[in-house]
Formats: structure tokens, C-alpha cells, sequence
């Protein structure tokens, strides 16, 4: 009888558990809202974007700086031709791709104080 | 079927010859155009040959540098950054005048390079001095350093910078030589416009390629540089000083 009891608790726990694990966080906790204009392949994984862009132009700088290797892939110039907004063609404002994360997560930038935050024409230029 | 086959391999081994024979061809070719994956090299040294005696009254040098580069002052001279001046000469004795453009002399040995605490200020392998201000802390060693006052700090904030130069307040920065349009394979703004526009008195290209008009002129022809007694090497020379 015990063991029965048990079996059941145990069977109603995993179940508020799971429930629990499965009910989405947007609901709970508000996220950045974050104007992607134009959908597609990024050139890594948006999970992988996400967690490493910043290794990523850190490490292209210094290649570019340093060696005059201008490889566009990783280049912040190819980020800000493909994420800058339509409408202001820049990638900082309110609605802006870069500026709308980070004033969400705090963490200030500061690229865009000697870099151009503007798109440079190419507006069909895919992530190479 | 045997011989057309026989014929064929004679063909692609005579091709094979041909470019093995030929190295010099295609060396040029590869140093003509380097391409966005190579890096510069150590086998490169970009120079300027600057004719004194070609240079007019006239600061089409200045004006193209400056707007290639997005520099632009607040119309305080004393603080406003200069990548490059017309200096005027006059001597004393006789009263003879001379003009000439005063940038970054590209030194081989660069005192600013010598004095950066950071590493910011250094020397790419193919001879063009750099400011990284990614690492740049804004102290001006270098600015007291130069023995050509060719550094400037950027005193206040900027805005409307070109996307293939990056500048902003607290970094020292000079003329770059024109990295980005000689990573595109191109002669800086100020060569261009001087040639266009100007006097034609100033030549750009690699000081170490036997094949080059500068190299063909620099040794032919006399040339100095400008505080040679510091021995700096420097990669832009003058003719006619």
C-alpha cells in the first residue's frame, strides 16, 4: 500500500516537474525585441551569434589591423550591411539591431564610436 | 586513339614547362594583387618618392587626404588633427623658397613604435606604420616621439567617419599610408590627387620591387630624407630638398 502511495506521489511530481520545465520563460520574463529585417543564414548559428559575436569581431580586428587580411566573413562591415535597418540604414537607434540587445542586456558598445554604423550601399551582400 | 592521347599529354607537359620556365610571370601577377585571405608581407615595402622641385603652390594633397580619411577639424588649429601639412622652406641667405608635403615617414626603425607602452603603435610587415586603437590609451608618447610632428590626437568626439576609417576621440592617428586603397591595390589619395590635380610630384610603390618606377628612380636619381642624421630608414623620400 505504501509502495502504491509512493509510486503515485512520485508519478504526480514528475508531472508538475515536467510541466513546470516545459511552460515557456517568455511569459515570465521579458525579452529584447529584436528587429531581424532580413532573415537567413547568418554566418554561424544564431545560438553560436549570439553567445560569441563579440570573439568573433575581436578576433577579425586584429587579423585586419595587424595583418591586412580583410576577409569580409567575420568583418564588422559585412555585420553592419546586412543587419543595418531599412528605414535608417544603421545598426544603432532605437529599433536599431545592435543598440536594441544591448540597452536590454547593459552592456555598452563602444564600436560605434570610431566605426560607422551605417550601411554602405550593398544592400545584397549575403554573409560569405 | 593512342597518339591523340600521347599528343594530348605532350601538349599539357610543354604547358607545365612553359610556366616552370616562366616564374617571373606569375610572381608579378601574385604582387600586383594580394588578395583579401594573404597577409602583408615582409617581401613588400611600401615608399613614396616626393619631387620637390614638382611641388607648387597648391594643398590638392592635403584636401584629398583629408577627405579620403573623413578628417575633419572644428576650426581650431591648434588641436584639430592632420594627417599631412604643406610645409614652406625659405633660406635665410638667398631667399629661396620651397614647398613640400610633410606626412608619416614610414620609418623602418620608428621611434613611435619604440615608445608605445601598449603595442598600439607598430609597423606591418610590408613598412606601413600603424596606430591600433583598438589598444591606443591616448597617452601621446608617440606624438613627442615623432621627430616629423606627424601624429595627432583626437581631442573630441567624431562623427560621419568612412567605413574603411575608423577614428575616434582619445587615439592618436596619422597618415596610414592609405592602407585600405593598398590592400585594394590602389596609391593613396594624396599620390592620386597630386597626379591628377597637382603638380604630379609624388610617386607611390614598393621600395624592394626591381620592377617599380620608384625603385628604377630612387636608384638612379639622388634623393634624402628628411633628418637622415637620425637614421630612421624612412619609407618616404624627397628629391630636390
Amino acid at each position: 500500500m505504501i509502495r502504491i502511495v509512493i509510486g503515485v506521489l512520485a508519478a504526480a511530481f514528475a508531472v508538475v516537474a515536467h510541466s513546470d520545465a516545459a511552460a515557456p520563460r517568455v511569459s515570465r520574463v521579458p525579452q529584447p525585441e529584436v528587429k531581424i529585417e532580413r532573415g537567413g543564414v547568418c554566418v554561424a548559428p544564431t545560438a553560436e551569434m549570439r553567445r560569441d559575436h563579440m570573439k568573433m569581431l575581436d578576433h577579425q580586428r586584429d587579423r585586419t589591423v595587424r595583418s591586412g587580411l580583410r576577409e569580409s566573413r567575420f568583418s564588422l562591415k559585412n555585420c553592419v550591411d546586412c543587419h543595418a535597418s531599412g528605414a535608417t540604414g544603421s545598426v544603432l537607434g532605437n529599433d536599431g539591431f545592435c543598440s536594441s540587445c544591448h540597452a536590454y542586456a547593459s552592456v555598452k558598445i563602444d564600436c560605434f564610436e570610431c566605426h560607422s554604423p551605417l550601411r554602405q550601399g550593398k544592400v545584397a551582400g549575403a554573409p560569405r | 586513339m593512342s597518339i591523340e592521347r600521347r599528343q594530348f599529354l605532350a601538349w599539357g607537359a610543354v604547358a607545365v614547362a612553359g610556366a616552370a620556365l616562366a616564374p617571373g610571370f606569375r610572381l608579378v601577377e601574385l604582387a600586383l594583387a594580394r588578395s583579401p585571405q594573404e597577409a602583408a608581407s615582409v617581401l613588400q615595402r611600401w615608399g613614396m618618392l616626393i619631387d620637390i622641385t614638382r611641388c607648387i603652390d597648391c594643398d590638392v594633397c592635403v584636401t584629398a587626404c583629408h577627405e579620403e580619411n573623413g578628417v575633419s577639424g572644428h576650426g581650431r588649429p591648434a588641436t584639430d588633427p592632420q594627417w599631412i601639412r604643406k610645409v614652406d622652406l625659405r633660406d635665410r641667405h638667398t631667399g629661396h623658397a620651397q614647398t613640400l608635403p610633410l606626412m608619416c615617414q614610414h620609418c623602418a626603425d620608428p621611434p613611435c613604435v619604440d615608445v608605445c607602452p601598449t603595442g598600439a603603435s607598430f609597423r606591418r610587415d610590408d613598412g606601413i606604420v600603424l596606430v591600433d586603437k583598438h589598444t591606443c590609451i591616448g597617452c601621446r608618447y608617440c606624438v613627442l616621439a615623432c621627430p616629423y610632428g606627424a601624429r595627432s590626437f583626437v581631442h573630441e568626439a567624431t562623427s560621419g567617419q568612412k567605413a574603411d576609417v575608423p577614428r575616434g576621440k582619445g587615439t592618436v592617428e596619422s597618415c596610414t599610408l592609405c592602407v585600405h586603397r593598398v590592400d585594394r591595390d590602389e596609391t593613396p589619395a594624396c599620390v592620386e590627387a597630386c597626379n591628377l590635380d597637382g603638380g604630379k610630384a609624388m610617386a607611390f610603390g614598393d621600395l624592394n620591387d626591381p620592377s617599380a618606377e620608384i625603385y628604377r628612380r630612387l636608384r638612379a636619381e639622388p634623393s634624402s630624407q628628411i633628418r637622415a642624421d637620425l637614421a630612421l630608414d624612412t619609407g618616404v623620400r624627397y628629391q630636390g630638398l
